[in-house]
């Protein structure tokens, strides 16, 4: 499979945080997910990856191109969503189309006013008058109308209710019905992703603790239960982290039928990613 | 064609489409040559990952089930009608071993077996 994006021994620095040396790879046709909590840096890679913010080293490769020397080029094939839109809170969705018009080459003025239409977005309404599902809409439907390749999201779905994050995966799986587009999102409610990502990416303090196929997550991975004394029986290199609680032990291991086959414990979970990323934050080792 | 799959159950979604999709090939709900959903497609309506569809198909055609052409979609395969009566005839098997297992455990004769056989097969 091609990638559509490549992102080689990423690191910044800023006083109190540093990104240490990310690499991952988006194949075409797929939605990667990022995850990992609140300042673990997933804000930062998605800038470092738009080239929003200098990097310290690394390369960034977009549809075969380096991001830093084809910047302009690239970035008529990306759509985005920030949390910061850098549009005026007094604008409306016919001001938005006209500053967009003389910003992108491919901008498509029908595209645009077809998912206005398509997402019930009011159009006598100032941007600052919308609700924050309605301006996530608008957003990610100024990012599509431009007929882009590739969509980078951060956080789409933090504050909106069940109903509008179910709006917004929709779009999601409209967009790679092409098997050219490709979907990089960044979110901390994982169940969002849970059901629609092919890849799960996981940040946590700045460093990657893996890329994965999120079924190959989903399958193999587990939570055994165990008691103190079947604990203190398991070797350190067959689980990832455990976390101690009043009546058992919750041990993250990576692969279930191999531990199933060396162990003897009765109750071995099937896991989230939700419950992976908790263990690997708040567990022990 | 009827697709319904769970979240909450232990068997993986791909090989929960994989059993939908064989089930409705051999009842011959999926005809021979009769197009499947594309992957895409079938990824947005069931809500899941376009690589989850994508690992069912390819079993599928590994298997012998399906057969993908590039550009143009997942089709049923013609299926040597041999092949259905030989994998059927396994089956069988398997269920007579079964019936001969108890019968040997309590002591019911051959011939008691086939006469029952014949009074039900008739009966049907």
């Amino acid at each position: 499979m091609e990638n559509i994006l490549e992102v080689q021994n990423l690191c910044k620095k800023y006083s109190g945080f540093e990104l240490k040396n990310i690499n991952m790879e988006l194949p075409k046709g797929m939605i990667m997910g990022l995850i990992g909590e609140n300042g673990a840096g997933k804000t930062t890679t998605i800038k470092s990856i738009l080239n929003i913010i200098n990097i310290d080293n690394g390369n960034i490769k977009i549809l075969g191109l380096e991001m830093a020397k084809n910047e302009k080029k690239i970035k008529e094939d990306i759509g985005t969503v920030l949390d910061d839109s850098f549009l005026s809170e007094y604008l409306n969705i016919t001001d938005i189309n006209k500053i967009m018009k003389n910003i992108y080459k491919n901008w498509d003025e029908t595209l645009y006013f077809k998912y206005i239409e398509q997402f019930k977005l009011p159009k006598d309404k100032i941007f600052r008058e919308y609700s924050s599902g309605m301006k996530m809409k608008l957003k990610i439907a100024v990012a599509l109308s431009h007929h882009p390749k590739l969509l980078i999201l951060d956080e789409p779905t933090s504050g909106l209710d069940p109903v509008a994050r179910n709006d917004i995966l929709d779009i999601f799986q409209d967009f790679i019905q092409d098997e050219e587009h490709s979907i990089l999102v960044s979110s901390h409610i994982t169940s969002d992703l849970e059901h629609i990502a092919d890849y799960i990416a996981f940040i946590d303090d700045g460093k990657l603790i893996f890329t994965k196929p999120k079924d190959e997550l989903l399958e193999n991975y587990g939570i055994a239960k165990c008691s103190e004394e079947e604990f203190k029986n398991i070797d350190k290199n067959d689980f990832i982290k455990y976390k101690k609680n009043r009546y058992e032990y919750d041990v993250l291991i990576e692969n279930k039928s191999e531990f199933k086959r060396k162990y003897n414990i009765e109750i071995i979970d099937k896991t989230s990613i939700e419950e992976i990323m908790l263990i690997y934050i708040k567990g022990e080792k | 064609m009827n697709l319904i799959i769970s979240n909450n159950i232990e068997v993986p979604i791909y090989e929960q489409i994989k059993r939908k999709i064989k089930n409705a090939i051999n009842t011959g709900e999926l005809k021979e040559t009769e197009a499947l959903p594309s992957v895409r497609n079938l990824a947005k309506d069931l809500r899941i990952s376009v690589l989850t569809v994508k690992r069912a198909y390819d079993e599928l055609e590994q298997e012998g089930y399906i057969k993908t052409v590039q550009g143009k979609g997942s089709f049923v395969i013609p299926r040597n009608k041999e092949l259905i009566k030989e994998e059927q005839i396994k089956i069988i098997e398997e269920h007579i071993d079964k019936i001969i297992k108890i019968a040997k455990i309590t002591d019911i004769s051959l011939e008691e077996i086939i006469d029952l056989f014949k009074f039900l097969y008739k009966e049907d």
